[in-house]
């Protein structure tokens, strides 16, 4: 990457993920603009002016040294958790259910912040626990308190994707810091119990519902089971080569629920066919593949967590989206990375981006700080 | 994996991290795999389920109705017909916010707090995607005003379409019936998609319903592009509809329309029938409803008014009104009494009554007429000489006559039920009730009262058959083979002689000499007759409550030597045959002189507050102002048989057995009178009459 024209400062830029990032991105953006029967407006500008300025974010996030990071994700992870309660609270007193803040500028949902808030201390916390520890119970509980707070908060928002990002990042930060597996199978046990459980007595009825139309859609095709039934027939009846850009009869004559957000993928598998879908696929794989790469090679047991915890974030959203619009996974509402329109979702992912950036340049840049 | 052991350090965790974190890859890996094989799985192996799913999701195929047959009339003039028209419908399960979307609909299209109310009936009502109409027959403005904002009003549908027109309206009411859209009970029937097409109608009474299959045709086809929404974003191809095929009628659409309009504010019907052929040229029953205004379903006001009439808007008097037919079935007696050989110069003597055994049966004319053979027994219609005779002859040859003549039959027309009434005889009375016929029974059904009871219609068809002495069956569908008619065998000389008899009531010294026609040459034979309704210690059948007054009735012919046409008048409580007479005239010269018989009506029709059309306006304009919006709902089945309602019985109605006579109600006019009046004048009240029984 490195060559005598040009610039150094340019040169050392993470190339390797930001060109395929980009291009993701741009081909949303295009998906957005057919989606908006051919208009750049509602979507497809704010979409890539987000991607400017969460880049931009990202950049600045990649320049911070690790001795900030490290200093960070207490207060960080205290600051959000705070503020989920302050949701709650408000929810409380305003009457139903409120997931995000107004700041005035911006609407701020904290239980997004959480995602990758809940990888950073949970690194910090392993970094630090004496490897001695790591396999007692000193190592477990806190471990799993740190996760179960905030998964808890925002489940009784309730947003059960959330809190499932939540858990999934958590519990794989945790899974990776080393503690005996036996505990995982554990876990996994009381789980098969404790779901059944939790589907009957602790779900919402929508939530529920959910689960069960995912089970056979077809039960309920003009209900619950519709959205699937409908991103199913979008991509099915793209084909290979997809009807063409801005021939998409699915997402045009809007039957195809949330075209621009939670079911981009089906509005552009219907215009792009299955080649589209492994472009986007390859993409993902390779920035995935480069956070993993990131984390191996790095020096300390913080790095790797911090890195591999925030590319694991960002595979979540990747497969739960694409189960969900194929028909896999439940419809929980998470979007697809990078892709889907919503602010929300690219702040997280590019916050994840720009620390895996940064634990990539801590190891390149050796022992500089800031 | 991850040890347990006693010693954990930084180079165990790091191995373990390197370890775990392959596994976690190679799973992430594998994630991409099945997504990528479930997405190849969906897109290639099962595009073809999938691309036809989109593609039925994004056409939407709707039907066009087909244009209605015509009916037509003998001529070919149109009595039901189509008319391009611009309509608004509602699919009421496709409605978001029914109540705001209805009252802005009201808004849009000017209707008033009563048709908001029917047209908000009718959405209670619909099942499923059964359409509902708000309004057709739309100017262009109204039209406009709800087509800009179809995308603020789901499930409202504008387009343009044809609805069903009829030219003369009321006049042919009864006869054709009316369209309306399918019922719930008739898409369970017929499971076809036509049927919940909105704009498309399906016949409900009349001939309408009886040639529904011919008249449909076949729907059209419009494959549209449509938006989840139900919105259509553009047309793709379109099939033309073909058009149900034209039915015609024997009927004479201008003699129809005329018959109609004149009987006026009177309840009856008159029936008019061409004596070779037996082509039914006009069906009238009045009052009637207006077809038009039945098309897209009865509103409250509309079926308040019609229900409640005492005039029974909605039956079809023609084929289901029976009536003791009265003295009309003398001339019928007569031909029996000649068949069985009686001579008609002999004669017996009426002092005003005949004393049978210890009672005392009296003629309509207390005064007597003196010295009666049979010619005469017909012309002033004396009861005497019939009771006299028939006791002779017996009932079972007069009920037989009766039978041939076309009584107590239903005839096969294509229509939706007949009322055929009941000729008595003997073997029916002990059938019918368990008693023995009593003398009594023969005399109250020579004067056609007692248990006599015949519909308008075979009263037609009696005249039709005396005038041209054959088996006359009555049709209503035109271009068919002309029919075999075959003789019924009278002698030509017992056939003249009742004409002659028949002739003389009208133009010689009989009942109803005011009934001549007013066109040289053309001479109408006829007979007149007076059904009482009730007993005289009730009322005396002329004036006084409308629904106690006599029937009236008269049957004739013209011209009376070369029988042409046959015709049948009733006027339900007219007050006796006065009331019939002057119409059947008219209707008789229209057919021979349209233009005089037009310059009477319309003198009349002054005076009666317009055409029935035109009335009934004023009427509904009367009762909406009473009623307003409080008008009750009506029901589902009210709607399924609005004229099915008034219609139910096709057997006689059960009477009470009679025990004596029925009084004769006078004939209205004794003397051959040479007054002009239109309207019957009631003779003097032969008031004095009481109801007979037997006389100690």
């Amino acid at each position: 990457m490195s060559g005598s024209i040009v610039p150094e400062s340019i040169a050392r830029q993470p190339w390797r993920v930001l060109v395929p990032l980009t291009a993701l991105v741009l081909f949303g953006a295009a998906v957005l603009y057919s989606a908006a029967s051919g208009n750049l407006r509602p979507w497809a500008i704010t979409h890539v002016v987000r991607y400017g300025v969460f880049l931009a974010a990202a950049l600045i996030i990649a320049r911070l040294p690790r001795e900030w990071f490290k200093w960070a994700a207490y207060p960080a992870y205290a600051g959000i958790l705070f503020l989920l309660v302050l949701v709650e609270l408000m929810g409380a007193i305003g009457g139903g259910s409120q997931r995000w803040l107004n700041l005035g500028f911006m609407t701020l949902q904290p239980s997004e912040l959480m995602k990758p808030a809940i990888v950073l201390v949970l690194a910090r916390f392993f970094d630090s626990l004496p490897p001695g520890l790591t396999v007692s119970w000193r190592g477990l509980v806190p471990g799993v308190g740190l996760i179960a707070i905030p998964a808890g908060l925002v489940m009784i928002q309730p947003d059960l994707g959330t809190a499932l990002a939540i858990t999934f990042g958590g519990v794989v930060v945790i899974y990776l810091a080393g503690l005996p597996l036996r505990w995982f199978i554990g876990a996994g046990a009381a789980a098969a119990v404790a779901v059944p459980l939790a589907f009957f007595f602790l779900l919402h009825d929508y939530q529920r519902n959910r689960v069960l139309t995912f089970l056979d859609p077809e039960s309920d095709p003009l209900g619950t089971g519709y959205h699937i039934t409908q991103s199913k027939i979008a991509i099915g009846s793209g084909g290979f080569f997809g009807k063409g850009f801005g021939n998409g009869s699915q997402s045009h004559l809007e039957y195809l629920p949330e075209a621009h957000t939670d079911f981009v993928f089906a509005t552009m598998a219907e215009e792009w066919g299955m080649l589209g879908g492994l472009f986007v696929l390859l993409v993902f794989g390779l920035i995935l593949r480069w956070g993993f790469q990131v984390a191996r090679n790095s020096p300390d047991r913080f790095s790797q967590l911090l890195a591999t915890g925030m590319t694991t974030t960002i595979f979540f959203y990747i497969a739960i989206n694409l189960m969900m619009v194929m028909g896999l996974a439940p419809v929980v509402g998470i979007p697809l990375p990078f892709v889907s329109h919503g602010g929300s979702s690219m702040m997280t992912n590019m916050i994840c981006i720009g620390t895996i950036m940064a634990v990539e340049r801590w190891r390149t840049r050796g022992g500089l700080s800031g | 994996m991850a040890g347990t052991g006693p010693h954990v350090s930084s180079g165990t965790l790091k191995n373990s991290f390197d370890r775990r974190s392959f596994v976690l890859g190679a799973m992430q890996g594998g994630v991409g795999l099945l997504l990528a094989a479930r997405m190849g799985w969906i897109a290639v192996f099962q595009n073809a389920k999938y691309e036809l799913e989109a593609e039925s999701n994004r056409v939407n195929l709707t039907l066009v109705p087909p244009r209605r047959g015509w009916i037509l009339d003998r001529n070919g003039a149109p009595l039901a017909s189509n008319k391009t028209d611009f309509r608004v419908d509602i699919i009421p399960d496709r409605l978001v916010d029914p109540e705001r979307s209805i009252n802005l609909l009201g808004g849009l299209l000017n209707l008033s707090a009563i048709e908001v109310q029917d047209l908000k009936d009718k959405i209670e009502k619909a099942r499923g995607f059964q359409p509902v109409e708000a309004a057709a027959g739309l100017d262009w403005d109204r039209f406009a005003a709800v087509s800009v904002r179809l995308p603020d009003l789901p499930g409202v549908i504008a387009q343009r379409g044809f609805s069903r027109f009829y030219p003369t309206g009321p006049a042919v009411g009864h006869l054709i019936g009316y369209v309306g859209p399918a019922s719930a009970k008739d898409y369970e029937e017929e499971r076809n998609p036509l049927l919940v097409t909105p704009g498309f109608k399906i016949g409900k009474d009349g001939l309408e319903k009886t040639f529904e299959k011919e008249l449909r045709g076949e729907p059209g086809a419009r494959r549209v592009e449509v938006t989840a929404g139900g919105k259509i974003v553009r047309d793709l191809d379109s099939r033309d509809d073909v058009p149900g095929k034209p039915v015609q009628l024997t009927i004479d659409g201008p003699l129809q329309d005329y018959a109609a309009r004149r009987l006026g504010l009177e309840s009856g019907s008159v029936v008019v029938m061409d004596c070779q052929t037996g082509d039914i040229l006009c069906a009238a029953s009045m009052p009637s409803f207006d077809p038009n205004r039945f098309a897209n379903g009865i509103g409250r006001i509309e079926w308040k008014m019609l229900s409640d009439d005492d005039h029974v808007p909605l039956r079809n008097k023609v084929l289901r009104g029976l009536y003791p037919p009265g003295s009309t079935v003398k001339p019928m007696v007569a031909l029996a009494f000649l068949e069985a050989g009686l001579d008609p110069e002999e004669t017996v003597g009426c002092g005003g009554g005949l004393r049978v055994g210890n009672r005392v049966f009296h003629c309509w004319n207390r005064r007597g007429h003196g010295t009666v053979n049979m010619a005469k027994a017909i012309y002033q219609s004396c009861d005497v000489y019939f009771y006299h005779f028939a006791q002779r002859i017996g009932m079972e040859k007069i009920a037989v006559m009766a039978k041939r003549l076309g009584l107590g039959e239903s005839y096969p027309l294509p229509v939706p039920g007949q009322s055929y009434g009941t000729v008595p005889d003997p073997a029916w009375k002990l059938k019918k009730y368990g008693k023995e016929w009593a003398v009594f029974d023969t005399v109250n059904a020579t004067i056609g009262q007692g248990y006599m009871l015949v519909n308008p219609l075979q009263q037609a068809v009696m005249a039709a058959r005396i005038a041209s002495g054959n088996v006359l069956m009555p049709r209503l569908i035109h271009g068919q083979k002309p029919p075999l008619v075959t003789s019924l065998g009278f002698s030509q000389e017992h056939l003249d002689f009742v004409h002659k008899a028949m002739s003389d009531v009208v133009n010689g010294p009989g009942t109803a000499g005011r009934a001549k026609l007013p066109i040289p040459d053309v001479l109408m034979a006829g007979k007149t007759g007076t059904a009482q309704v009730v007993g005289l210690n009730i009322s005396s059948g002329k004036g006084g409550q409308w629904k106690y007054r006599d029937h009236g009735h008269f049957i004739s012919f013209a011209p009376f030597d070369k029988p042409r046409y046959a015709c049948a008048v009733v006027i339900e409580h007219g007050g006796g045959s006065g009331a019939a007479y002057p119409v059947a005239r008219d209707v008789m010269t229209f057919l021979f002189d349209p233009a005089k018989a037009m310059e009477v009506l319309s003198g009349m029709e002054a005076g009666w507050g317009g055409t029935p059309q035109q009335r009934m306006e004023a009427k509904y304009r009367v009762a909406a102002a009473q009623y307003g919006v409080g008008a009750p709902k009506v029901s589902d089945q009210d709607q399924q048989s609005a004229t099915g309602a008034q219609n139910q019985p096709s057997e006689a109605p059960p009477q009470p057995i009679a025990s004596a006579a029925a009084s004769p109600p006078p004939e209205p006019v004794a003397e051959a009178s040479t007054a002009a009046s239109p309207v019957p004048q009631p003779a003097p009240s032969p008031s004095a009459m009481p109801l007979q029984g037997p006389t100690p």
